[in-house]
């Protein structure tokens, strides 16, 4: 047995292991507007991120996506109070002042509010805050850099730009918090819509600087030098990758949708993954990058994708079997627990035990020995 | 190794190059100093060494650029990243990765080396620049110094033959920049390397120069020589240099060790003459207060109960290493910070609990990033908007701004303002409110000699005018230059606090280079000695 596969040496988990596992968390949320199965994969993914976040700065996001999922379920809402369409329900809980719009535009401004168009716009900004979080979980527990180094080679360039992106957003949101303290320093209250313009612009040129910083230092670190190939090769990857990931878009789009044809969903992912991963395979000979201390995927790898997997496929064969409890029928009713969704989220959670502790910096020698010793 | 042959560059939409006719020469195994203004062409010339300009920045070269034989007009940067490694001047900005081994690996990955020959370079790199301490650190962790480390292991690794260093020790306090010049140096003569670096902190570098190349800017001839020639009329020149050019010692001194061998006969000449008194401000006219000032950032205590009283006229500097506290103490008396025990008072008030509004009239912050206070698109605009955020006629920030800075277009965009410019125009705004406490966050950064010796200009004149002002700094120069009273923290607490040549001149890492040349005797400066040279015909040579 490899040190690797022990479940309880310390060892920074592979970071496509945690993606897996959020991605299976944030399928199975989005499959249901029930209230009780979102929860219950934001109690999950809570648990997990206390138990195995480490102190890097990239774990603090969890907390970023927590708080912009709220204010995701708060504009869903609001958004419903202001324009609802028509009558939605018996329960008119207050009227607001109505603007008359022009007939048959189907939109209303103002007007009765109702008990069910509040739960149901509830319900509808939780699944989106849920999938929010799950993607904050993952950002939290692997970091989204380090992913980077395990895209295929023939993807490297898109993987680079993406993951570029992933981590601005957080330099943003501390720049924001630098330049917001400076500007009380010219006696600015740094509110309102105003505010925000007068933060954009330093914080716009800084990440614009950053980013123009950062180009130049990849290319002069030897960022893109590939090995030249021929031209039908490289036509011939970008096709096969191209033509792979539209068939898994499909695939995906089909498989979520549930309203779809049938041939939309599981057949056309298989295709599009086998053509992608052949134009990878293709694409990858092309490149003359080698990998530095590749991380593992070892027993506690799959155990954590696994349990992902399993989160997301209880939820889908449930809602197969049992629509109802997913897409309440009216949204009055006490939300149902469906039984083997539930099962299959609680699985989520394993990797709260199952995926190895992080290691803590070794003590010197001597003090190492001595405790040892004693 | 390097070999520039009538070389220019001429940006895009620029109607003057930025540089002109360059040929130097540059052979294996130098140490080769870039000196010259902000804006001069510096950046541009070490960024063509290895082919970022102009492949990356654009414009047009003229004459070739080759480096180990490679000529930049048909390699690009990514070809010659094995042959010249570049670290550009924010360390942080130029991380691909977040982990010390996965960056120093980076540019071997890139260049396509095989597993085992990259996981020994990283072990080697770890050992060559101290960091195996932190291999598994993220980078955003890692203190300034250690950062510029794991920069330069980072192009390192890959076993460049010429390593270009963009400004590497300007943002670092003076110990970790000695910790970067010491590797550096070790580099060049234990492993041959060629090595060109530009750097505002002359007075850190020059010493280890085998080569310095002036770079003048406005399309002057560049001269590359050895640097007690060159630097015998270079515009820019650290304190030692100045010194000796006013004692008037031929060859010029690089280093303390040259300089304090040559200065028997002055500190012979000076022993009779007295510093001249720096002003002592009447210390009962208090602006400022702190008393038994605590901050906490969660389990991490900032400050330790720190007592701190600022005077009219007086000239505060606040030293110590980076994360003593320095920024914690500014931002507590601006009152960006409520501190978590003991007491903060400006002017009588206390600073958390003002409104901005009210706030700017009491005190005035510059932060370390002058930068953040603009934001309007044009400098006239910028001025207008201060005179509104103060609440002052129109047109008093304009005023002070033409004071400080004479002569820039209303127009200019502020991006497009030099670094002291861009400063100064923080400086107005922040200064039109009339605040009577003045703090400073590191202003010099990145400022060049010229802009620098202005900015004393500048701050003597607002303590004259009953300013009191505190600035954080590590530049031990411009302390010497300006502060009338030294602050130190260490770990949260006051360990020091006295008029700038008692705490200074007796301090290994915060005394400027007079001091040390002319121990024990209690001069700061090269203008002081030169007055007193002058002044005095006793002790005239």
């Amino acid at each position: 047995m490899r040190p690797a596969d022990r479940l309880t040496f310390p060892r920074v988990l592979h970071p496509g292991a945690w993606w897996a596992w959020a991605l299976g968390l944030a399928t199975a949320a989005s499959r249901t507007q029930n209230p009780v199965p979102l929860a219950l994969v934001l109690v999950v993914t809570g648990f997990v991120v206390a138990a195995r976040r480490g102190d890097a700065p990239w774990a603090r996001s969890y907390v970023a996506f927590l708080k912009l999922s709220l204010v995701v379920v708060a504009v869903r809402i609001l958004f419903q109070v202001l324009l609802s369409k028509g009558a939605q329900g018996p329960t008119v809980l207050f009227t607001l002042p109505s603007l008359p719009m022009p007939a048959g535009s189907g939109l209303k401004l103002g007007g009765e509010v109702t008990l069910e168009a509040l739960l149901q716009a509830f319900y509808e900004g939780l699944q989106l805050a849920t999938i929010l979080v799950c993607v904050g979980a993952a950002n939290a527990l692997g970091s989204a850099r380090r992913l980077l180094r395990h895209v295929p080679g023939a993807l490297y360039e898109i993987g680079v730009a993406c993951v570029i992106a992933l981590t601005f957003a957080p330099q943003l949101v501390t720049d924001a918090a630098r330049v917001r303290s400076a500007q009380r320093l010219r006696g600015r209250d740094v509110t309102g819509l105003r505010g925000v313009a007068r933060l954009a612009m330093p914080v716009l040129e800084g990440a614009l600087d950053r980013s123009i910083d950062l180009a130049a230092a990849m290319d002069s670190r030897g960022y893109g030098r590939t090995t030249d190939v021929a031209r039908v090769p490289r036509r011939l990857t970008g096709v096969l990758v191209l033509g792979g990931l539209l068939g898994v878009c499909v695939g995906v789009y089909g498989l979520l949708d549930g309203t779809a044809a049938r041939w939309m969903g599981l057949p056309m992912l298989v295709l599009g993954a086998v053509l992608a991963a052949l134009g990878l395979h293709v694409g990858g000979r092309r490149t003359g990058r080698t990998r530095y201390r590749p991380d593992p995927w070892a027993l506690p790898e799959w155990l954590v994708a696994g349990s992902g997997v399993v989160a997301a496929v209880a939820v889908l064969v449930d809602v197969h079997l049992e629509p109802a409890s997913y897409f309440l029928a009216s949204v009055g009713q006490v939300p149902p627990v469906p039984l083997l969704g539930t099962l299959g989220i609680l699985v989520g959670a394993l990797p709260a035990v199952v995926a190895p502790p992080l290691p803590t910096p070794a003590l010197p020698a001597v003090r190492r020995d001595t405790e040892v010793a004693a | 190794m390097i070999e520039l042959r009538r070389m220019g560059v001429t940006f895009a939409d620029a109607d003057e190059p930025v540089l002109t006719g360059v040929d130097l020469v540059v052979p294996e195994g130098e140490l080769v100093l870039v000196v010259g203004r902000t804006g001069s062409g510096k950046t541009t010339l070490l960024r063509s060494l290895n082919g970022l300009v102009p492949h990356f920045s654009g414009g047009t070269l003229h004459g070739s650029v080759v480096v180990d034989g490679r000529d930049t007009r048909e390699h690009r940067p990514r070809d010659l990243a094995d042959v010249v490694g570049y670290v550009g001047q924010d360390p942080l900005s130029g991380f691909v990765t977040d982990i010390v081994e996965d960056e120093l690996a980076y540019g071997m990955e890139s260049l396509g080396l095989p597993a085992d020959v990259m996981r020994r370079r990283v072990e080697e790199t770890l050992d060559l620049l101290g960091l195996a301490e932190v291999r598994h650190r993220p980078l955003v962790d890692l203190s300034g110094g250690q950062q510029q480390r794991v920069a330069i292991g980072s192009v390192l690794a890959t076993h460049p033959r010429v390593l270009v260093l963009d400004e590497p020790t300007s943002a670092l306090d003076p110990l970790a920049a000695e910790e970067v010049l010491a590797t550096l140096q070790r580099l060049v003569h234990d492993l041959g390397l060629t090595v060109v670096l530009a750097e505002h902190r002359l007075e850190r570098v020059v010493q280890y120069a085998d080569r310095i190349v002036l770079v003048p800017g406005g399309n002057a001839p560049v001269v590359s020589g050895d640097p007690a020639t060159v630097l015998r009329d270079a515009p820019v020149a650290p304190p030692v240099v100045e010194l000796g050019r006013v004692a008037g010692w031929d060859p010029l001194p690089l280093s303390v060790r040259d300089a304090r061998r040559l200065a028997g006969g002055l500190r012979e000449q000076l022993a009779d003459a007295e510093p001249p008194e720096r002003r002592r401000p009447d210390a009962t006219d208090v602006v400022a207060e702190a008393r038994g000032l605590v901050v906490t950032y969660g389990r991490v205590p900032a400050l330790g109960g720190v007592d701190v009283r600022l005077a009219r006229g007086e000239v505060v500097a606040l030293m110590g290493r980076n994360g003593a506290g320095k920024s914690t103490l500014l931002k507590a008396l601006v009152g960006m910070l409520e501190p978590s025990s003991g007491s903060v008072q400006v002017d009588g008030l206390v600073p958390s609990r003002l409104r901005p509004s009210v706030l700017v009239r009491h005190v005035g912050m510059v932060p370390q990033v002058p930068g953040d206070l603009l934001y309007a698109a044009s400098v006239g605009r910028e001025c207008e908007q201060a005179d509104r955020d103060a609440q002052v006629p129109s047109g008093t920030t304009l005023a002070l701004f033409r004071l400080l800075s004479p002569g820039v277009p209303l127009e200019q965009h502020p991006r497009d303002l030099s670094e002291g410019q861009r400063l100064t125009l923080a400086l107005a705004g922040v200064l039109a409110a009339e605040p009577p406490l003045l703090l400073l966050d590191e202003p010099t950064r990145e400022l060049d000699y010229t802009a620098k010796h202005r900015l004393v200009e500048i701050l003597r004149d607002l303590a004259d005018r009953g300013h009191a002002v505190l600035l954080a700094t590590h530049d031990v120069e411009l302390v010497a230059e300006v502060a009338t009273r030294v602050l130190v923290v260490a770990d949260g607490e006051l360990v020091a606090d006295g008029p700038t040549a008692e705490v200074v001149v007796s301090s290994p890492a915060f005394a400027p280079q007079v001091a040390k040349v002319l121990a024990p005797q209690p001069w700061l400066t090269p203008t002081e000695v030169a007055v007193a040279l002058t002044d005095d015909p006793a002790v005239r040579p």
